[in-house]
């Protein structure tokens, strides 16, 4: 890993009117780490998420990115033009519900490709092409391309959604309960392929979860949330395996060991 | 073939002739006058006055009279007229609280300052058919009616329940107000901008949207707090005199609906209100609009915009009359460039899949 | 004029509205400019945006050439160069030579336009991205930085469907290499003459309330992908009156069984060629034609 952190989050706050999100958040994020933030629903983990990845404009603090360029940049600073720029080229993101990252209303192959034309491309051989690859990769089969998200199951639509957001190459994906609302064994596939591929890649990624089975899989660190703050951060199987926190404790100790 | 290549000139000429012997139908009955349209059909005059934007009895009937009757015609006429009006003047806000009651019902009080005022009412009446009318002869439940003097100036339900701090005040938010007539509406937009797009609104399109809310599509849980007809004045404020003078009296219908509300991060439970206003004696739009106007209001009181009829772009942009009546019936004019179009398209494409087979 | 309206029907206040609007939208070229437009005694939908910009910018020198469908006799057209008649004591004309102003509904003429005329279009819906995404409040933002990619989904869509893009009209553009633009629903054999046309091109929308232009030779292109190139329509065979080869042809049905001759939808352009002395490849005379389609009157 390099010296430099991709990510650098200072002391960020967010308040919804009276009622907190999350509170005073400080973490780095090194290229090619995986990120797992834990904690029940409400703990503040999906606020903390939404705020990170440009879709919640955060109370206080700062959210600092390194560009290509190796310069920082104060992401909730940029302008909307820069932060959508961004979020179409560096950054991905995987929603729990495969409807939010998808346009339901064209096929597999177009939402594949929206991306890729969305910066620039314009020949159309090529975007096939590369919708096809990236189908492969994801284990839907090649006569798919042409049908509606509509047609696919939970699971293809969630491998589709994943597609989608890496087909540009992001550095930085943000994941949501990737793997919520899905069958047992069709989340063990796809956990399978999220670690294949992010391996394959060297991304970056921060995941909420709820699951810690999922957590331990996928994520290199951990940050667990209560109430909205970081109660105990550290090395994944140092967390799950000898958590400090008491809250940590009753945590992993309700959830089946993986 | 209608569009003729040649032709054009003389078949609007007959069918303007044509139009003109249908609006006229039977000689030998005695035309319709525009006074007895103002006077007996004076709720059709008001709905051509409150959705053509222009208060004007007699304009109305006669747009009336030479659309045959087809009020979305009738109210088009009153636009194209009204637009080329100059402006002289804004009026002063008109104050309902003065207004010379001849109607005046609350649904949430059974008694209040004022009193309820049941008026010139269809409600209660049994909808059957008379025929007495038919005989042109008198109705039942004529003679004179009872002289009952209209009630001046009393304070509206909502100020009752302002006074104990219940209902969402209703301050002036300062600032110029909108004019949909004069600048493009550009959305989101505003309260005023919303209550001018829906005064002028079809009243089919409010009726059927604010039924939406009541059948659970952004149910609010509405309370008709007021509704009260009468005269009211109109007041200008002329430059050179520098106070308001009164130009005249018209007749408005205003409804103020009161709404559950169970309260926001920022706001404790209170009552919220949708207004409706219309010309004339329009009981139904009234109503309608300030069910409406209340499901619009949603956003700015953090409630989720999820039904049609709290959605702005979807509910304002496809209320005026006159446009929808416009470009529904423009499928009318010829396409036949833009079908040949997809004609030579679809053989291409037919061609292209024979080939293939 | 025989009417208690101002010159051109609307007051000198609105047609400043409008010129204003006008102005911004030659500086802004494919932008689309709100305008305050108004109620007109024609109907949303069958031209008040044209007529607006038409009334907003003719002056008793000019000459008015009004076309719908490419032809200057058809009911629409005829209903709105009277109008101007009436309302502007404006001279009309049928060629397209003769006039300073065209205002058009869904063509260009095919004789090419020249520097000081102005090409005015009725436009029903100015907005390209609607089809992908009906709210303004986004489309908006998506215009403002310059967000298209998802216009090629559409055209992405028709290749993978079909092997090439089934858009026949309205067919969505780019101008000077910054906006999006719907060039009205001409069909896309037309699209080639927006590009650097010396004559100004003004888009009104009434209902929808915008106004765009195209000054004068400003890029035009139409949206493709560089291995499917944008193409426009063809047909096999020529007009039966002029035997025009290069021209958009109107299919006309002549009868029951099926029988269908193609003739110049731009009617002037048709005319000049067989005053020039052309005949049409199935020796079709203007006289047949005229008799086909008066047979319906």
């Amino acid at each position: 890993m390099s010296a430099a952190p991709m990510l650098s989050v200072k002391d960020l706050t967010h308040w919804y009117g009276a009622r907190l999100g999350c509170r005073d958040v400080s973490f780095d994020l090194w290229p090619g780490e995986v990120l797992g933030i834990v904690g029940e629903s409400g703990s503040g983990k999906s606020t903390l998420l939404s705020c990170l990845s440009c879709a919640n404009q955060p109370s206080g603090g700062q959210v600092l990115y390194r560009d290509r360029t190796g310069a920082m940049v104060d992401v909730h600073a940029l302008s909307e033009p820069r932060q959508r720029l961004l979020m179409r080229s560096d950054w991905g993101v995987v929603h729990q519900n495969p409807r939010d990252g998808l346009r339901m209303g064209v096929s597999a192959g177009a939402n594949i490709g929206e991306r890729l034309m969305a910066v620039g491309a314009r020949h159309y051989g090529d975007i096939r092409t590369g919708a096809q690859d990236w189908l492969g990769r994801v284990e839907i089969a090649d006569d798919r391309t042409d049908d509606l998200p509509r047609t696919f199951s939970g699971g293809m639509q969630q491998r589709l959604q994943i597609a989608r957001t890496l087909v540009t190459h992001p550095r930085l994906v943000f994941m949501d309960e990737p793997t919520g609302g899905l069958d047992v064994s069709v989340q063990a596939r796809l956990l399978d392929l999220l670690r294949g591929l992010v391996a394959d890649l060297g991304l970056s990624v921060i995941i909420v979860t709820h699951d810690l089975a999922v957590a331990r899989l996928l994520a290199h660190r951990l940050m667990v949330m209560k109430d909205g703050t970081v109660i105990e951060s550290g090395l994944t199987d140092q967390v799950l395996d000898d958590p400090h926190h008491p809250y940590t404790q009753l945590l992993v100790s309700s959830v089946l060991q993986v | 073939m209608y569009v003729a290549v040649k032709g054009g000139e003389a078949a609007i000429d007959n069918a303007h002739r044509l139009l003109a012997e249908e609006r006229r139908g039977n000689p030998d009955v005695p035309e319709l006058t525009v006074a007895q349209i103002r006077e007996q059909m004076a709720l059709a005059v008001d709905r051509v006055m409150t959705e053509g934007s222009l208060y004007d009895r007699d304009l109305a009937a006669l747009a009336i009279k030479q659309a045959h009757g087809d009020l979305v015609e009738a109210i088009f006429l009153i636009r194209a007229y009204r637009t080329t009006l100059p402006r002289l003047a804004v009026s002063e806000p008109i104050d309902t609280n003065a207004m010379h009651v001849r109607r005046r019902i609350s649904a949430t009080y059974k008694d209040l300052p004022g009193g309820q005022v049941l008026g010139p009412t269809f409600d209660y009446t049994h909808r059957l058919l008379d025929f007495a009318l038919a005989a042109e002869g008198t109705a039942d439940n004529t003679g004179p009616a009872p002289a009952e003097a209209p009630v001046e100036r009393c304070a509206r339900v909502t100020d009752l329940l302002n006074d104990e701090g219940l209902i969402q005040g209703e301050g002036d938010p300062g600032g110029p107000v909108g004019d949909i007539t004069r600048a493009p509406v550009t959305y989101p937009c505003d309260r005023d901008v919303r209550l001018q797009t829906l005064a002028r609104a079809d009243e089919g399109w409010l009726l059927a949207l604010g039924y939406s809310t009541q059948r659970g599509y952004a149910n609010n849980h509405p309370f008709a707090g007021e509704i009260r007809m009468g005269e009211v004045s109109v007041e200008i404020v002329p430059e050179d005199l520098g106070f308001a003078v009164c130009i005249g009296e018209i007749t408005v219908t205003e409804c103020e609906m009161i709404n559950q509300f169970k309260g926001s991060k920022t706001a404790p439970p209170q009552f919220t209100r949708g207004y409706g206003l219309t010309f004339g004696f329009g009981e139904r739009k009234a109503m309608s609009m300030a069910l409406v106007d209340r499901a619009l209001r949603g956003g700015d009181l953090g409630e989720d915009v999820v039904a049609p009829a709290q959605d702005q772009e979807f509910v304002l942009s496809h209320g005026d009359n006159v446009e929808a009546s416009g470009f529904v019936q423009h499928l009318k004019l010829p396409h036949y460039v833009d079908f040949q179009g997809e004609l030579v398209t679809v053989r291409a494409l037919r061609a292209k899949a024979e080939e293939t087979r | 004029m025989d009417t208690g309206y101002n010159y051109a029907y609307l007051d000198e206040q609105t047609k400043r509205m409008i010129r204003r609007a006008i102005l911004k939208a030659v500086a802004i070229p494919g932008y689309q400019v709100p305008f305050a437009g108004r109620e007109m005694p024609l109907p949303y939908g069958w031209g008040t945006g044209g007529i607006q910009l038409t009334a907003a910018v003719i002056g008793p020198d000019d000459t008015l050439k009004v076309i719908d469908q490419g032809a200057d006799d058809t009911t629409n057209a005829v209903s709105i160069r009277r109008f101007f008649a009436r309302t502007a004591a404006v001279a009309t004309t049928e060629k397209t030579t003769e006039a300073t102003v065209i205002q058009t509904r869904h063509r260009i003429p095919e004789t090419p336009l020249r520097e000081g005329q102005m090409l005015i279009y009725q436009v029903p819906i100015p907005e390209p991205l609607r089809w992908m995404e009906p709210r303004e409040t986004e489309t908006r933002k998506m215009h403002a930085l310059q967000e298209y990619g998802v216009m090629h989904v559409k055209l992405y869509e028709d290749i993978a469907h079909y092997g090439r893009i089934a858009t026949s009209y309205n067919y969505p553009v780019l101008v000077n290499g910054r906006y999006v633009m719907a060039p009205s629903p001409i069909p896309k054999f037309d699209n080639p003459k927006m590009d650097r046309m010396p004559a100004l091109q003004l888009f009104g929308a009434g209902r929808e309330k915008r106004i765009y232009a195209v000054p004068p030779y400003t890029r035009v292109e139409s949206l493709d992908f560089d291995d499917h190139p944008f193409e426009v329509q063809t047909w096999d065979g020529a007009c039966a009156l002029c035997g025009a080869t290069d021209s958009y042809l109107d299919e006309v049905v002549t009868d029951d069984a099926g029988g269908r001759m193609f003739v110049c939808s731009d009617s002037d352009y048709c005319g000049d060629r067989r005053a020039a002395g052309h005949v049409g490849d199935q020796g079709a005379t203007a006289a047949d034609y005229v008799r086909v389609t008066e047979a319906g009157q």
